[in-house]
């Protein structure tokens, strides 16, 4: 995975990303734009937070979970 | 017949939907559709740790400011390993001071080289010639170029094809021989014999009524 490592350890660019999230859901085009990263990282990206169970996704919304929020607290 | 010939079922032609894949990059796992609504370069090269080869990628590091001023991301490909991408881009980085700021596809099965028609078995049958796929927005191969191993490419061609595109895209016109940025274009050509009537009569710098130029 590109942004969090099999220990749960998040890259920078992974750290961004969750930062991004942390005051609400938001879509890979809102935290792009917030955040910096290309469209693609986010997207790529927000799959390996996906099935690292640290978001949830609606749509093409993603929200934090708990376990997401505690890999930045 | 070859397990290459075998499963090469044609090349990708302008006006087709870009092959989709899902690649090991070395910026993660990437999927063509990850790119969707920006512009893409996917290009490859034959091997890494080659002279032509990091010359190209020192070019394409050098103009990567320019691309994404244009919305466009880069997309490099070989028949090499993770762990010799990192390495050559690491190595090209301690020699010449360049980072390579964009993802390299590590397509060791040959997935994504076949399905883009990279390999061409009169120069290699292991390794891709330097192929340029030019992807809109919309996921369409808009222009293609295949160089030989031993011929490095253009990469400023590239950036002024991207430019032509955009160019044709945003104003619906077409571009003349050796266009850049701020030369005139050329109007489409009438389609209808009024049209062509018309054209004469209309502001634009014309040889005929079928090659008219005019600024935009």
């Amino acid at each position: 995975m590109s942004c969090i490592s099999a220990d749960g350890t998040l890259s920078e660019s992974g750290l961004k990303m969750v930062r991004a999230l942390k005051n609400g859901s938001r879509t890979p085009e809102d935290i792009a734009k917030e955040t910096g990263l290309p469209l693609f990282r986010v997207r790529s990206g927000l799959r390996d937070l996906l099935q690292a169970g640290a978001v949830t996704q609606d749509g093409n919304s993603y929200l934090l979970t708990e376990k997401g929020l505690a890999l930045i607290s | 017949m070859d397990a290459v010939q075998e499963k090469n079922t044609g090349m990708p032609r302008i006006g087709d939907p870009a092959p989709s894949f899902e690649a090991v990059t070395t910026h993660g796992t990437l999927k063509l559709e990850d790119f969707k609504g920006t512009w893409l370069v996917l290009f490859s090269h034959p091997a890494d740790f080659t002279p032509v080869c990091t010359t190209e990628f020192i070019a394409f590091a050098e103009f990567f400011p320019e691309f994404k001023k244009r919305g466009v991301e880069l997309l490099g490909l070989s028949v090499d390993s993770l762990s010799s991408h990192i390495a050559w881009a690491r190595n090209i980085q301690e020699k010449t001071g360049i980072k390579i700021p964009f993802p390299i596809i590590a397509d060791l099965n040959k997935e994504v080289a076949i399905a883009y028609g990279m390999i061409h078995p009169g120069q290699s049958k292991t390794e891709t010639v330097r192929c340029v796929f030019i992807i809109d927005p919309d996921q369409i191969i808009r222009t293609i170029l295949y160089y030989p191993l031993s011929t490095g490419r253009n990469i400023r061609e590239i950036l002024r094809i991207v430019d032509c595109l955009q160019t044709t895209d945003a104003y619906k016109v077409a571009t003349p021989a050796n266009w850049k940025p701020g030369d005139k274009v050329i109007v489409p050509a009438p389609k209808t014999q009024e049209e062509a009537e018309e054209r004469m009569k209309q502001n634009y710098e014309c040889i005929d009524w079928y090659l008219c130029k005019k600024q935009i």
